[in-house]
């Protein structure tokens, strides 16, 4: 049953079908509620009692960091699907997420630099969080640059896949690394099991960003992944029958 | 499942076994050399070598700010030990009493001279109002 799901969900030319429709609604609903989000922390949220006004870069911080890993993870999942059952289109997904991923833990990297200089005195420590994210970033670079380092294509998704394999060990420590060793960065703010250390009023245009920045950059995944799958099955009839 | 997956699927958790096993053995042997900063119970501990450039961290003992001209003192505790810590300079908006801090510089006959000074804010975002009110509280 499990094998016949993957099948129909994982042919190419479905998710092309498929993402068609969606893409329309995912970025109406990814810009809408990064609209409502940000103008709702930057303007209508209370100013920090600790920091001021600073604390708003919070609102795009956040969210890139939680996407910066979340990708990752998903790429993740899609190396399992295409060494174990040699999907093609989970190497064409990461394919087309990586370069999606460097881009939003640079965004991640740079607002907390610029949100670092204010409030902690400094731009750039070598402390854990902040190192384990750098290298979160040098994956993803590396990912791309080994893909494009074979002319033979099958090669290069097999490799890539591995060493997305073997780069997911990062995800955890780039997230527990404020528990386990003393950072200059603090601890997490919102956890997974519910509780929150930031107040509601804040709280909750932080959550519209989050969603959508989500809808927003699957949106942008969508439109890289269809270009990429284009591109790499152009000699397959049904890319023929579809252009 | 076709005995060729079942091999992949293996091929797949050795992959990640072999990498999350060399990366904690790295993390292991690194340790505490991890840490951004020393504590100070830890830093009076350590055999610290005079000279040598280290990070304090901790938080800044209540009403220990003494201001003088641009030269500040104050006692970083983690509330076992205190350090002394002078330094002269602008430190951040967010360096007050009772706020985490982490200097660098140099530990000499008890007293740390600090040429950096960072601030450390913690988790908690709330609004003015509220924070006074949990305060009163």
């Amino acid at each position: 049953m499990i094998s016949a799901f993957i099948h129909k969900f994982s042919s190419p030319k479905s998710f092309v079908q498929i993402t068609k429709t969606l893409y329309p609604l995912f970025i109406f609903t990814g810009l809408s509620m990064l609209i409502i989000g940000w103008t709702w922390g930057l303007l209508f949220a209370p100013p920090d009692a600790v920091q001021g006004n600073s604390y708003r870069i919070i609102f795009l911080h956040v969210p890139a960091v939680i996407f910066a890993e979340l990708i990752y993870f998903f790429m993740a999942l899609c190396a399992l699907m295409h060494i174990v059952w040699r999907v093609r289109l989970a190497a064409y997904l990461i394919k087309s997420a990586a370069p999606i991923g460097a881009m939003i833990t640079f965004i991640g990297l740079f607002s907390g630099s610029i949100w670092g200089i204010p409030t902690w005195g400094t731009w750039w420590q070598w402390d854990a969080r902040i190192t384990s994210t750098l290298i979160l970033f040098i994956m993803y670079l590396g990912i791309l640059t080994l893909h494009g380092s074979f002319s033979n294509l099958e090669k290069s998704d097999r490799l890539m896949s591995i060493l997305v394999v073997i780069g997911v060990v990062n995800i955890p420590i780039i997230k527990k690394s404020v528990d386990w060793w003393s950072t200059l960065h603090q601890p997490a703010s919102i956890s997974v099991s519910g509780g929150s250390s930031i107040d509601p009023s804040m709280l909750y245009p932080l959550i519209i960003s989050v969603i959508g920045l989500g809808f927003t950059l699957i949106s942008l995944g969508i439109l890289t992944s269809r270009s990429y799958i284009l591109g790499r099955e152009k000699n397959k009839k049904w890319v023929l029958d579809h252009v | 499942m076709l005995q060729a997956r079942k091999n992949r699927l293996w091929k797949f958790f050795i992959i990640l076994f072999l990498s999350a096993g060399g990366i904690s053995l790295i993390l292991f042997s690194l340790n505490s050399k991890l840490d951004l900063f020393y504590t100070p119970s830890e830093m009076l501990e350590a055999d610290i070598k005079p000279g040598y450039r280290i990070k304090l961290g901790g938080m800044v003992k209540t009403g220990s700010i003494i201001r003088n001209g641009t030269t500040i003192k104050f006692i970083a505790t983690d509330f076992v030990k205190e350090v002394p810590v002078i330094f002269d300079g602008v430190p951040p908006d967010l360096f007050k009493e009772d706020s985490g801090v982490v200097v660098l510089g140099y530990f000499l006959d008890g007293m740390f001279e600090a040429e950096e000074i960072f601030a450390k804010h913690d988790e908690n975002y709330m609004p003015p109002a509220l924070s006074i009110e949990g305060a009163k509280i």
